[in-house]
C-alpha cells in the first residue's frame, strides 16, 4: 500500500528519464561487479516461486535463480538483492535499470520479446493457465457468466479473454493490482474464479484460509513458459544467465547435486570435468567468468531437479509433479545446449 | 535641422545597456534554452528507445486490447483497439470524480452548516467527522470499506432485495432498466418545454419582483412544472416505458442496471473524505462573513433562512468557490487510487494494463498526463467564471 498509483506515474517519468542517463553506462555485468551484488527483480509472495520468512529471507524457484547467477558471476549466493514487483511493476523496472535481471514467473512471448526492449533467456518453467474455484464447478466449459479475478498486466488477461471468446462464453473481469488483493477477491466472493498459472494456482491455494475447499479446474487453457529475463542489447550479460539455466539443467543430466558435486569433481568423465572447469578452455572465460562458475551453481544452489523438488516438488507443500518439467530425457521438456 | 547636431543628441545604447531591449534579449536566450533542452531529452529518449529495441510512437494505439474491462459506459470489446480502452478508462473516471463532486459538495455543505449549528450534538457531530474523515489517508479509507463491503454484503444466490426489483450483493447493487419504447419521445420533449417555460417565467418572475415587489412561489411552480408535464404527457402516451427486472441466471444478475462494489466504494469513500475538507472550507467562509451582516439582515426583518440564503452564504461563496476549486482537483486526482480496488479508470486500464502489454510507457503516461491536465484546468476554468459570476458587483 505504500505507492498509490500517482507515486507509479511519477516513477515511469523518472524511468524514462533515468534511461537516457543509463544509456552511455557500461555493460550490466561490470556495473553487477562493480557494485557488488546482483538486483533481481522477484515476485511479491507466490510459495514455492519467491516468498519471503519472518526474518525477510527469500526463497523459492525464482530465488534460486537470482543465486545460481550470483554463485556463477561471484560464488556467492548471498550477493543478490531482491526486488519484489508486480505483474505491472516489472518490466519497466528491468528497461530502466532498476533491477539487472527479472526472474519472476514472466511468460517468454513474442510481443515481450520484441516490444519491451527485453530478451527472454530460456525457460525455467514450463506452465499454463487454469482456474481456481470453491464452489463446486467441475469443468470451466460451466463457468459462463462467472466473475474473474485476475492480476493486472498478466497475460492471464488476454488468454481469459481468448478462451471466453472462443467458447461464446460471457464473464466479468475483476482485474486487481496485487497478489494479496486477488486472493482476497476470491476468498471474500467477489469473484467466481481466479485464474492465473496452474503452479501459482496450487501456490496460491496455500495462502486461502480454507485450501481443502479450492479445487483447480482440469483444463490448462494456454501455454506458459516462464522463464528469466534481461535487457536487449547486453549479449555478455544476455549469456550468463541463459548459461546459468542450462548449467543448472545440465547438472541434473550429469546427475550432479549439491551433495555430491566435490566428491565428483575428481572424476574422469570428461563432461564431468568440464562442467566443474577442471579441464582448461571450457571454463568460463568466454562467459568472462571464473572457471568454477558451474560448480559454484551447483554446490551452493543445486541443480536444476534439486531446487525443483525443493521448492514446489516432492520437498515442498506444493508437491507438483515435474510433469513438463521433467529432463527431456525421462518425458519432460528441459534440455540444456552442452556445456562443452 | 543641420545644427541640432551630435553632442544634443543622447548617445545610442547599445543593445545590452538598454534594459528594455536586454529584458527581452534574455527571455529569447532563456525560451531558447528551454526548448533546446527538451528538444534533446526529446530526441535522446527516442533514439534511446530505438537503440533498446522498445517500440515508440502512438501507432499502438490502432493494436487490439486483447483484454476484458468490468465497467464500460460505451460499448467495448476486447477484440477493440487501445484507443478504445483509453475512452472507456476516461470516461469511468470522469464518472467517479463527477459523482464524487457533486456528492462531496452536498455533504460538504450539510457538515459545514452542521458544524456551526448551535445545536451541541449536532455541531459536535459535525467536528468528530470532520476530523476522522480529514486525517486517514483516503487510500485506506477506500480500501477498509471495500473489505468491508465485501464482508457485509451477501453473495448473489442470498442477495438483499426489495420488491424483487432491486437488489444487492457482493457483485453490485441492481435495479431495473427503463426500456424505451415507441412514443417515449413525447415525455422527453416535454420535459426540455417544461425546463425552458421555467426559465422564462424565472426571467419574468424576477421582473415583475423588480417592479412590484411582488414574490411568485417560483420554486413550487418549477417543481411541479418539470415533474408534472413528463409525467402526465407520459400517462397519455400509454405509459410508453418498459423496465428490465435485474434475475439471478448463473453465477450472477442479468438484466437491469448494475452498479458495480467498486465503483460505489471510490464514490463514497472520495465524496466521504473530500466532503470533511469542503466543511472545513465552509464553515471558515461563513464565518468570514461579518456579524454585522447578519444583524443588519435582522434589522430590517429577514427572516433566518432568508439571512442565511440572501445575505450570508452569497458572501461566503467568495471565499469559498476557489478553495472549493482546489479540493474539486483533488477529488479528481485521488480516483486515480481506483487501482487498488480493482475500479477499471484510466489510470487501471490504461496506465496500468495497456502499459504493461504495450510496453509505451512515455507515449501512454503522456496521454494520461495530458488527460489530468486538461480536466484540471477545465474544472478550474468553469470555477473561475462561476466566482466572477459571484463576485462583487460593485455599483
Ligand atoms: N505468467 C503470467 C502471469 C504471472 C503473474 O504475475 N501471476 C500472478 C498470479 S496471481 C502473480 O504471480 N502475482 C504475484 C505478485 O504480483 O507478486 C505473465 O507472465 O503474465
Amino acid at each position: 500500500m505504500k505507492t498509490t498509483k500517482l507515486l507509479a506515474i511519477a516513477s515511469t517519468v523518472v524511468v524514462a528519464v533515468s534511461m537516457m542517463a543509463s544509456a552511455h553506462a557500461g555493460g550490466t555485468l561490470d556495473g553487477v561487479k562493480k557494485k557488488g551484488f546482483i538486483q533481481c527483480g522477484i515476485n511479491s509472495g507466490v510459495p514455492g516461486f519467491s516468498i519471503a520468512n519472518d526474518k525477510g529471507e527469500w526463497s523459492g524457484l525464482d530465488v534460486d535463480f537470482c543465486k545460481a547467477v550470483a554463485a556463477a558471476v561471484f560464488g556467492d549466493t548471498t550477493k543478490v538483492k531482491y526486488t519484489s514487483l508486480t505483474a505491472k511493476e516489472r518490466f519497466t523496472a528491468l528497461q530502466s535499470g532498476e533491477i539487472d535481471l527479472l526472474s519472476r514467473n514472466t511468460t517468454w512471448t513474442l510481443t515481450r520479446d520484441s516490444n519491451l526492449g527485453i530478451s527472454f533467456t530460456g525457460v525455467n518453467y514450463y506452465d499454463g493457465q487454469g482456474f481456481l474455484v470453491n464452489n463446486g464447478v467441475k469443468s470451466a466449459k460451466e463457468l459462463d457468466g462467472a466473475s474473474v479475478c485476475i492480476q493486472a498486466g498478466t497475460t492471464t488477461e488476454l488468454n481469459l479473454s481468448d478462451y471466453f471468446r472462443a467458447n461464446n462464453m460471457k464473464y466479468e473481469p475483476i482485474t486487481y493490482d496485487k497478489v494479496e488483493e486477488t486472493i482476497k477477491g476470491f476468498e471474500e466472493g467477489r469473484c467466481d474464479v481466479l485464474t492465473s498459472d496452474q503452479s501459482q494456482l496450487y501456490a496460491l491455494r496455500l495462502q486461502l484460509k480454507e485450501p481443502e475447499k479450492a479445487e483447480v479446474l482440469p483444463e490448462v487453457i494456454s501455454k506458459e513458459p516462464l522463464g528469466p529475463s534481461v535487457r536487449q542489447g547486453d549479449e555478455d550479460w544476455f549469456k550468463i544467465v541463459r548459461w546459468t539455466l542450462f548449467a543448472m539443467v545440465e547438472a541434473e543430466e550429469l546427475g550432479l547435486t549439491s551433495a555430491n558435486i566435490d566428491e565428483k569433481k575428481s572424476s574422469a568423465d570428461p563432461s564431468v570435468k568440464r562442467f566443474v572447469g577442471a579441464e582448461e578452455g571450457v571454463g568460463g572465460q568466454g562467459l568472462k567468468l571464473g572457471n568454477e562458475w558451474a560448480y559454484n551453481i551447483v554446490k551452493q544452489v543445486g541443480n536444476y531437479g534439486e531446487s525443483f523438488e525443493r521448492n514446489v516438488g516432492s520437498g515442498s507443500p506444493l508437491k507438483i509433479e515435474r510433469g513438463l518439467n521433467a529432463l527431456w530425457s525421462k518425458g519432460g521438456l528441459q534440455y540444456a545446449a552442452p556445456i562443452r | 535641422m543641420a545644427n541640432a547636431t551630435p553632442q544634443a543628441a543622447p548617445s545610442k545604447p547599445s543593445l545590452w545597456n538598454d534594459p528594455q531591449k536586454r529584458g527581452i534579449l534574455i527571455q529569447v536566450l532563456v525560451l531558447a534554452a528551454i526548448f533546446a533542452f527538451f528538444g534533446f531529452i526529446f530526441y535522446n529518449t527516442l533514439s534511446n528507445y530505438a537503440q533498446r529495441g522498445i517500440s515508440t510512437g502512438f501507432g499502438f494505439l490502432n493494436n487490439t486490447a486483447g483484454f476484458g474491462i468490468s465497467q464500460t459506459l460505451i460499448p467495448y470489446q476486447e477484440s477493440d483497439n487501445y484507443w478504445q480502452v483509453f475512452k472507456v478508462g476516461l470516461l469511468n473516471t470522469l464518472l467517479v470524480a463527477g459523482l464524487g463532486i457533486v456528492t462531496a459538495t452536498i455533504l460538504g455543505f450539510i457538515v459545514g452548516v452542521a458544524r456551526l449549528s448551535k445545536n451541541w450534538l449536532l455541531s459536535t457531530s459535525a467536528a468528530v467527522y470532520i476530523e476522522t474523515f480529514r486525517n486517514i489517508p483516503v487510500l485506506l479509507q477506500i480500501v477498509f470499506l471495500y473489505a468491508l463491503l465485501l464482508k457485509i454484503l451477501p453473495s448473489a444466490k442470498e442477495s438483499y432485495s426489495f420488491a424483487e426489483a432491486v437488489f444487492v450483493n457482493k457483485r453490485g447493487f441492481y435495479v431495473p432498466e427503463p426500456i424505451p419504447q415507441a412514443g417515449f419521445d413525447w415525455t422527453i420533449w416535454a420535459f426540455v418545454l417544461a425546463v425552458a417555460l421555467v426559465i422564462v417565467l424565472r426571467w419574468i418572475a424576477r421582473k415583475v419582483q423588480e417592479k412590484t415587489g411582488q414574490q411568485w412561489p417560483m420554486f413550487w411552480i418549477g417543481v411541479a412544472l418539470i415533474i408534472g408535464a413528463p409525467l402526465v404527457t407520459y400517462f397519455m402516451t400509454g405509459r410508453p416505458l418498459e423496465w428490465s427486472l435485474p434475475v439471478l441466471k448463473g453465477f450472477n444478475f442479468q438484466g437491469g442496471i448494475r452498479v458495480i462494489p467498486e465503483l460505489v466504494v471510490l464514490w463514497i469513500a472520495l465524496s466521504v473524505y473530500t466532503a470533511a475538507f469542503i466543511a472545513e472550507i465552509v464553515r471558515s467562509g461563513i464565518q468570514s462573513v461579518s456579524h454585522g451582516q447578519t444583524e443588519a439582515a435582522n434589522a430590517l426583518g429577514l427572516r433566518h433562512n432568508q439571512t442565511l440564503k440572501l445575505v450570508v452564504i452569497p458572501q461566503a461563496m467568495r471565499v469559498i468557490i476557489p478553495q472549493l476549486t482546489s479540493q474539486y482537483l483533488n477529488l479528481t486526482k485521488n480516483t486515480s487510487l481506483a487501482t487498488a480496488i480493482a475500479y477499471p479508470d484510466l489510470v487501471a486500464v490504461f496506465a496500468g494494463t495497456t502499459l504493461n502489454q504495450s510496453g509505451q510507457a512515455i507515449e501512454i503516461i503522456f496521454m494520461t498526463m495530458m488527460f489530468y491536465l486538461s480536466v484540471s484546468l477545465l474544472i478550474s476554468l468553469f470555477m473561475n467564471w462561476y466566482n466572477n459570476k459571484m463576485a462583487l458587483v460593485e455599483r
